[in-house]
């Protein structure tokens, strides 16, 4: 074989095995897809049925017995008011950290990671009889704080680790060139960190939209979002997959479409430690 | 008068201390250079001048305004940076006018002072590029002109040419010079290049660990070095340092044994009382080859050709070489013995401290 021809054959090989992954990776969203079309009788057969005359009934039902734009409401509210309030904390948390590091730095980058660590249900109880003293059972504005608790660790990181790479040299010349620390923010790290700041953004986002755990234990019907509302099918008159795999179908769609618009973003994003 | 003044400045990173104590007075138009080996504390005492540090003792005083505790955009000084730190999301105009939008400089006011600035540094076609779209030499003067836009009091300069290629370097350095021949401005230069040091300098501020080993001005520190790290430092090749075992009076003069070879060296040349011993410092431009009679010979190792001289490395005994510099076309050969001559009025004498003992006779 001559090396080309190994070349090709590693590129083949790489292919192949990329594409078994990916379609592992896709199937189930893909069986929950074409499920969500099956009749209730269609969806339990064994072996499952691949060819079959697709139905509308599910989405027509799910809307019917719960108010899709309701918690899909509640879901964009949730994610995208944590997402913001998070940015407006993390964005001048990270740029202290990364351009004006203090002894101790690195040990509270750990320590916020550290909170990442610990079993939410660990939590539960507390935040449960938080939430219910206050009155904020059931309410968006729990969901947003819990959110913003809960993804800030993360968005700091991300934003440090971006920020911690900018050349200091540019926000020195700033400050030679009369910039106060404001003017160093406001015209020239941000507009520098436009995608670093808006993939953390979309990942954060993507984080609220599929949170479950929260979602199901402080809220009931008011406030809650996609997630809750899909896992209402899971319960009381036994399993109905077919309305099911519609329920999270609906809840998946808006957050892919997002997703898919904003791909460039995302990957530039996950990657900006690498290309740079 | 001294316009930036400079008193015991200290600058303490934990446990490591970056600047001793550093005593300094620049006068308004002056072009100073620091340079020093890396390590030395140039750049941290540029930076703490800059104020991007903070000192951690003494004091900067600026045109009679004391500036140590003064925030870096308040100081009314410019830098450019080694890495030219450009602002990559801004077009060539915007970097060069960025300082006088903050200052809030009227729009009429910034297009001209751009549009000179811009003809003076040929940038004119360039004003719409990104930083990203220029060449090395383009993103500096770029830099350069950022600076100089804002007519600052003082030019502070970190190490601006070492990221360029060696023909770029000694065009760019051309082009500073006579920027400030024009400007008149105070400048002052980090660089690590002794050559950059000795053609830009007004005065020459040489560090070492820290602190100030001499300033003067490049020929004063050329020829009448005060210790033996400023003779190595300055000049290529190096200063060939030869150690004298044995001194001696004799009438006038000192008899110094060097590897075996008696030279007589004027008695009134030297600073202070008779050593027993000394390192010799001779430069390899001032040695001669000669046919006999030489203070020393040795056996060449290595000739180097440069074109419009050559640098013989010779070996006078076993753990002992020297460079000599010699004409361009010289005949000499590898394995060659030869003799030669020291010119003594050149000799500068060290101490077992590194101090200089000797006194270079005034030029006739």
């Amino acid at each position: 074989m001559t090396l080309n021809q190994q070349r090709k054959l590693k590129t083949i090989l790489t292919g192949l095995f990329a594409w078994t992954v990916a379609l592992v990776l896709f199937f189930p969203i893909f069986w929950m897809f074409i499920t969500s079309f099956k009749t209730e009788l269609q969806a339990i057969s064994v072996p499952p049925s691949l060819f079959f005359e697709p139905t509308l009934e599910n989405f027509r039902i799910v809307q019917e017995r719960s108010d899709y734009i309701h918690h899909a409401w509640n879901s964009v509210v949730t994610s995208f008011g944590s997402t913001i309030i998070a940015l407006i904390i993390a964005i001048p948390a990270a740029y202290s950290m990364a351009f004006f590091p203090g002894k101790r730095t690195k040990d509270i980058l750990l320590w916020m990671l550290s909170t990442k660590m610990l079993p939410a249900v660990g939590v539960l109880v507390p935040i449960y009889i938080l939430c219910r003293d206050y009155g904020l059972l059931d309410s968006k504005t729990a969901l947003v704080i819990i959110f913003t608790l809960m993804n800030l660790p993360i968005i700091v990181w991300m934003l440090f680790s971006y920020f911690k790479d900018l050349p200091k040299e540019i926000l020195e010349a700033a400050r030679m060139d009369g910039a106060t620390p404001w003017d160093e923010v406001v015209k020239v790290v941000l507009p520098l960190s436009v995608g670093a700041i808006s993939s953390t953004a979309l990942l954060s986002i993507v984080l609220c939209w599929n949170e479950a755990f929260w979602s199901l234990n402080l809220t009931a019907s008011d406030a809650a979002p996609l997630t809750a509302m899909i896992a209402s099918y899971s319960s009381p008159e036994g399993l109905f997959w077919a309305k099911l795999s519609a329920a999270s179908t609906l809840a998946c769609a808006p957050i892919v479409v997002f997703g898919w618009f904003c791909q460039k973003q995302l990957v530039q994003g996950l990657t900006f430690g690498a290309v740079k | 008068m001294s316009y930036l003044t400079i008193t015991d400045l200290q600058k303490h990173y934990d446990s490591y201390h970056a600047l001793r104590g550093i005593n300094l007075n620049i006068s308004e138009g002056e072009f100073v250079v620091f340079v020093g080996p890396s390590g030395c504390g140039k750049s941290t005492l540029l930076r703490t001048i800059a104020g991007l540090e903070s000192s951690t003792g003494g004091n900067i005083e600026l045109d009679g305004r004391d500036i140590t505790e003064v925030a870096s955009s308040k100081r009314d000084l410019a830098m450019v940076f080694q890495s030219y730190a450009l602002y990559p999301h801004m077009t060539v105009a915007d970097n060069l006018s960025f300082a006088l939008r903050l200052a809030k400089v009227s729009d009429a006011e910034i297009k001209e002072k751009v549009r000179s600035v811009s003809a003076s540094l040929q940038l004119d076609a360039l004003l719409e590029r990104k930083p990203k779209e220029l060449s090395g030499g383009q993103r500096q003067r770029v830099a350069i002109g950022r600076a100089i836009v804002r007519q600052p009091k003082v030019f502070l300069f970190d190490e601006p040419l070492s990221n360029l290629d060696a023909a770029l370097r000694v065009q760019m350095r051309l082009e500073l010079a006579r920027l400030h021949k024009k400007l008149g401005t105070t400048m002052i230069y980090v660089t690590h290049d002794q050559v950059e040091a000795m053609t830009l300098a007004d005065r020459v501020v040489i560090l070492n660990a820290g602190q100030i080993e001499q300033v003067g001005t490049p020929l004063e520190l050329y020829r009448q070095p005060n210790s033996r790290f400023v003779a190595e430092f300055i000049g290529t090749p190096k200063m060939n340092l030869i150690a004298a075992n044995k001194i001696v009076r004799h009438e006038d003069n000192l008899a110094i044994e060097l590897l075996g070879q008696q030279i007589l060296f004027p008695a009134n040349r030297l600073k202070g009382p008779l050593p027993k011993t000394a390192v010799v410092g001779i430069r390899p431009e001032h040695m001669t080859l000669v046919k006999e009679g030489g203070d020393l010979s040795g056996r060449i190792e290595l000739v180097e050709h440069l074109g419009s001289e050559a640098y013989a490395h010779l070996q006078l005994s076993s753990d002992q070489t020297i460079i000599i510099k010699a004409p361009a076309r010289t005949e000499l050969k590898d394995g060659q013995v030869v003799s030669i001559k020291i010119d003594i009025s050149e000799i500068i004498l060290f101490n077992e401290n590194d101090r200089v003992i000797s006194v270079i006779p005034e030029e006739v």
